[in-house]
């Protein structure tokens, strides 16, 4: 895993020296040194390690138990053998990568289109909305957008007057364009939000350099700004990925928890809404959702690195 | 192709192409563009974000007979159950904080100073909250606590694991102040002068993170004042599970409510932003 070869590589150099020295004693001594220059890091390490680490132990075994609390792979067939639970992460893929890929390449124009900006004030106006846009969601997210485009809306009546009313044309806030449309309201501000140090990284100098060489624009972009910004840009989307495939609570109220979406169905499980005896089931789904995600992290970690290379020379 | 035809080439080219200085001229048409469509870019954007607020304002606020008026706003603090809900959310907030940052702080510090190889090891682990779903962590960790009356049945817990959600965005603000500052000189400086690491922390490196740590800050209240999901699967009414629960009663004065939290937010954090700036730039001037 990528944290163990990280922690490795992080503790080799002591553990070199030691071994130069020769002797047991000195590879000892420079263990029990490695050991106290970690030591003020185990507080941060133990407290992730109880609240996320054994939280996802527990669903992880869970997943695999009957109620009575015996082995068996009965949850793992009920979600992986079609019907409504497939479904549910089918839905759930689709709508978290439609609201990463175009909010990724939206959010980054609207980070750039910000940070060109001379105006300071607009700026720091924009950034801190961002910020709390980001955190925003669940039913409040949920209410403003039914409403403007609910049928009763403010904004449908104003597309109705212009002869345009979308309900009249088969679409509606409660499917999944619109759950899509209401999501981009959170998932644009976080990524101008994560994007924007990547775009501060873009040294004016390169752009100077290029223009010296007689570069275009369109050159200075397709050379120059593209290359560069492509890891951090896609890294930024993986998060998104993440942050659209487990957001519950704006559609739970969007759409009455009626939308066949892998959080809606293990919360409608777990409240009870679903004959009892399925809890389990349950935990299933949500280590489906950790494995989907923790291949989506991998992908981070992995570009992160290529990044990291670029913006911190 | 002789070296002579090539020479050729390359001087048809030279030729042929307009020379830089011709383009100088055309620079300030080549700037206003960009600006143009920069224009249309925020003002799409500012379309999509800001009539779905309009209308929630329009709906909480507008009377049968069409005016606006502001009564909804009064009639917030008499509805039952809001001033337990804005209590309840408030401790919680206070106690995270409290938490987040003694637990963050000198973390992050010690990493910037003594280790930094294990930052990109802080990087993986502060993403894993963004995609562990809130939903199935909260119902490992009620698991998990299920044997333990007393824990389970405080309303803390929650507190506990929002530190847990709030690190990414926490730990990226400090990581971002403290790559701004010459770490090693300041403790240095204030080590060769006597001052222990208590002292250090306290007067010399928590007033130069002063603005990282009000934005982590604010973000952290941002999180825990919007937080529904767990909040509703631990059977605690905090604002939000407040507003989900009420908001058939009386949505207009619940929008209303939501509408007033948006905005203190946004009003809250554009001031942090702008202390930051004004402070760097006074920074800037005596340097």
């Amino acid at each position: 895993m990528a944290f163990t070869s990280s922690l490795d590589t992080a503790a080799s150099p002591r553990g070199v020296e030691g071994r130069a020295i020769t002797g047991a004693g000195a590879s000892r001594g420079s263990f029990l040194r490695s050991l106290r220059t970690f030591l003020p890091v185990v507080p941060f390490v133990a407290y992730v390690a109880l609240g996320l680490g054994i939280p996802t132990y527990i669903i992880a075994t869970l997943a695999f138990q009957t109620r009575a609390g015996q082995f068996t792979l009965h949850n793992i067939k009920v979600i992986t053998s079609g019907g409504q639970y497939l479904l549910g992460f089918e839905t759930s893929i689709k709508l978290a990568f439609v609201t990463a890929l175009i909010p990724g390449i939206v959010g980054t124009i609207l980070a750039y289109s910000i940070a060109q900006s001379n105006h300071e004030a607009f700026k720091r106006v924009l950034a801190a909305a961002s910020g709390v846009l980001a955190n925003f969601g669940g039913v409040n997210l949920a209410f403003m957008f039914v409403a403007s485009l609910g049928p009763a809306g403010i904004a449908t009546a104003w597309l109705s007057h212009l002869h345009a009313n979308p309900y009249n044309h088969g679409w509606t806030l409660y499917k999944f364009t619109g759950v899509a449309l209401v999501y981009v309201y959170f998932q644009v501000p976080l990524m101008v939000l994560i994007i924007t140090p990547a775009l501060n990284g873009l040294r004016a100098q390169w752009r100077e350099a290029a223009s010296n060489l007689g570069a275009s624009k369109w050159q200075y972009w397709r050379y120059v700004g593209v290359p560069v910004l492509t890891p951090p840009v896609l890294g930024s989307m993986f998060l998104l990925f993440g942050s659209g495939f487990s957001a519950y609570a704006t559609a739970e109220a969007l759409t009455g928890g009626t939308f066949a979406l892998t959080p809606i169905q293990i919360g409608s499980i777990l409240q009870g809404n679903v004959i009892s005896g399925q809890e389990n089931v349950g935990y299933a789904l949500g280590l489906g959702m950790i494995v989907i995600l923790l291949a989506s992290v991998v992908g981070y970690a992995l570009l992160q690195r290529r990044t990291s290379k670029w913006l911190r020379a | 192709m002789t070296q002579a035809e090539i020479g050729d080439y390359f001087l048809a080219e030279r030729l042929t192409s307009p020379p830089p200085r011709e383009a100088r001229p055309t620079t300030p048409r080549r700037r206003r563009r960009p600006r143009f469509g920069r224009g249309i870019v925020l003002a799409i954007a500012a379309l999509y974000f800001l009539v779905p607020l309009y209308a929630a304002m329009d709906f909480s606020l507008k009377n049968i007979q069409g005016h606006f008026s502001l009564s909804p706003l009064t009639q917030i603090a008499a509805q039952p159950g809001f001033g337990a809900a804005v209590g309840l959310s408030f401790r919680l907030s206070i106690v995270t904080l409290v938490i987040e940052m003694l637990l963050m702080v000198p973390t992050v510090i010690y990493v910037h100073l003594r280790l930094p190889r294990f930052r990109r090891v802080m990087e993986v682990i502060t993403i894993l909250p963004i995609v562990i779903p809130p939903i199935v962590l909260i119902l490992g960790v009620l698991q998990a606590v299920r044997p333990y009356q007393w824990i389970s049945s405080s309303p803390y817990l929650l507190a506990v694991v929002y530190v847990v959600l709030a690190m990414p965005f926490v730990y990226r603000s400090l990581d971002s102040g403290l790559g701004a500052l010459d770490l090693k000189t300041l403790v240095e400086a204030s080590r060769s002068l006597g001052s222990g690491w208590i002292s250090t922390m306290w007067r010399v490196l928590i007033p130069n993170l002063r603005s990282a740590l009000l934005s982590a800050s604010v973000l952290t209240l941002a999180l825990v004042f919007g937080e529904f999901t767990m909040a509703q699967l631990d059977l605690w009414t905090t604002v939000p599970v407040w507003i989900y629960n009420s908001s058939s009663n009386n949505p207009h004065v619940v929008t209303a409510v939501a509408m007033m939290f948006l905005i203190a937010m946004w009003l809250v954090l554009t001031i942090i932003v702008s202390l930051d700036r004004t402070h760097r730039r006074t920074k800037g001037q005596t340097s």
